[in-house]
């Protein structure tokens, strides 16, 4: 699994910088009803990281197939393609240093351009597209640079309030070099006004931290008569330098 | 003024969500075609060294009720201690062994389960031993930022009893928390997420 070729740069040792609680969401949160039962009431025991969390899994390319970001047609029938608005989604993963991640893996999902889920679970009016099954994933190159394309998903509601609805949004999940830098978070577009009153938005205290979470439209990316591009950089936690750590008696 | 530090900060974590499924386990979400499994399935092959082990378990919420739309990665050294990461700079990993699981609690029973190893004990910091462990990490619909805990070995007491970060827990009755019993191969580590039994998490 760990493959050798995803960086020439020399490996990182340090332990990671501490995460700023605050700017994360809190456990409970009960204006997200399903916060309150699933959330932890003690406090967290904080552990500086030891080679368990300073180390983690890393992905190499083999893993990938051609259309893995590829979400308009990697579920699709051949020759046919799935429904909706055509976007290509791209930004760099960077660390909390402002380096360019290599090598992390980026998996992501989402409902399609009615807010459907292609999931057993799921009850939503809203039709299925036969030619969209909602997952992709993909690995940054050398600077941290990531793309992949698919249509627009819908917004959609769900069960909270009586009449709650989720903004359009892509879910993310990544993997940086360490265990401990492991996040799954959300991308929104701008401009939509949903992303206001939604109830998992405002988990986030700050502001500033769901504007970092809303992906800009950049039109200069866009592919003419084919499909607009949305901006979407992700930031992973920095490592402490080891230059000078201290080192106990005898290590 | 002073100088600016130039720091980003870290992108805001968001509940998985219902259909975690979706994007992290396709094949097990019934949506076939896309990957060829699901990462994460396997962990072990016939040449793996260590000491094969079960490790099965639930996450339960408030009301002592198991989440089934959970999903659970794990993370541990192979059966030498050594990590299969680069940032590993030790020795070379098992090949065979990738430490790293990932499995959605099922539907039905709220249950996970996976197959591995017993790992080898790890270095802290300052060069003592820790105790045989295995990371996890939990994520679901309701939990807003992923958690981070350790399940212990509950046949290892001497090295749970010298190991440097159980015995940080100021308080001693939750280190059983942590501590999975064994039965045979399996070790069963059931997850509190409240109540008098929650589960030690960590902020790592
Ligand atoms: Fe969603």
């Amino acid at each position: 699994m760990s493959d050798s070729q995803i960086s020439n740069r020399k490996p990182e040792t340090g332990a990671f910088f501490q995460r700023d609680r605050e700017w994360h969401p809190q456990a409970y949160t009960p204006w997200y009803k399903t916060s309150v039962l699933r959330s932890p009431q003690k406090a967290l025991l904080s552990l500086d990281n030891t080679l368990s969390e300073i180390t983690g899994p890393v992905f190499g390319h083999n893993i990938l197939g051609e259309l893995d970001n590829d979400l308009i047609t990697n579920f699709a029938k051949p020759g046919e393609m799935a429904i909706g608005p055509r976007i290509i989604v791209y930004g760099r993963v960077l660390d909390e240093r402002g380096k360019g991640v290599p090598g992390a893996l980026l998996e992501f999902w989402q409902a399609n351009a009615g807010g459907r889920y292609r999931h057993r679970k799921e009850g939503y009016v809203a039709p299925l597209d036969p030619n969209f099954g909602g997952c992709g994933r993909t690995i940054t190159d050398e600077e941290g640079n990531y793309s992949f394309r698919t249509i627009q998903p819908g917004p959609y509601p769900w069960p909270n309030g009586v009449n709650d609805w989720r903004p359009a949004h892509i879910h993310f999940s990544l993997f940086g070099h360490g265990f401990a830098q492991r996040l799954i978070t959300q991308m929104y577009f701008e401009g939509d006004s949903l992303i206001w009153k939604c109830p998992i938005v405002k988990t986030i205290n700050d502001r500033a931290a769901i504007e970092g979470l809303t992906a800009a439209l950049d039109m200069n990316a866009t592919i003419p008569m084919d499909s607009r591009a949305y901006k979407f950089d992700m930031v992973l936690r920095g490592r402490r330098s080891t230059l000078f750590e201290n080192r106990m008696e005898g290590n | 003024m002073v100088q600016p530090l130039n720091q980003l900060k870290e992108s805001a974590s968001q509940t998985a969500g219902p259909y975690v499924h979706i994007g992290l386990t396709p094949n097990f979400a019934e949506i076939g075609g896309v990957y060829p499994q699901d990462l994460g399935t396997s962990m072990v092959n016939d040449k793996t060294k260590g000491e094969r082990i079960t490790v099965v378990g639930r996450v339960l919420d408030g009301t002592g009720t198991p989440l089934k739309d959970a999903l659970i990665e794990i993370w541990q050294a192979d059966a030498d201690g050594l990590y299969n990461s680069p940032s590993e700079m030790r020795g070379s990993a098992d090949a065979n062994f990738t430490g790293w699981g990932r499995c959605p609690t099922d539907m039905d029973t709220g249950e996970f389960r996976f197959e591995t190893i017993k790992p080898g004990r790890v270095p802290f910091k300052d060069g003592r031993k820790q105790a045989p462990h295995i990371t996890f990490w939990v994520v679901a619909r309701g939990i807003n930022i992923g958690l981070h805990t350790r399940m212990y070995f509950g046949d290892e007491e001497k090295a749970n009893g010298e190991d440097p970060v159980l015995a940080r827990v100021e308080h001693r009755v939750r280190v059983s928390t942590l501590i999975a019993p064994r039965e045979g191969s399996t070790y069963r580590f059931d997850i509190h997420l409240q109540g008098e039994k929650e589960t030690i998490f960590f902020d790592i």
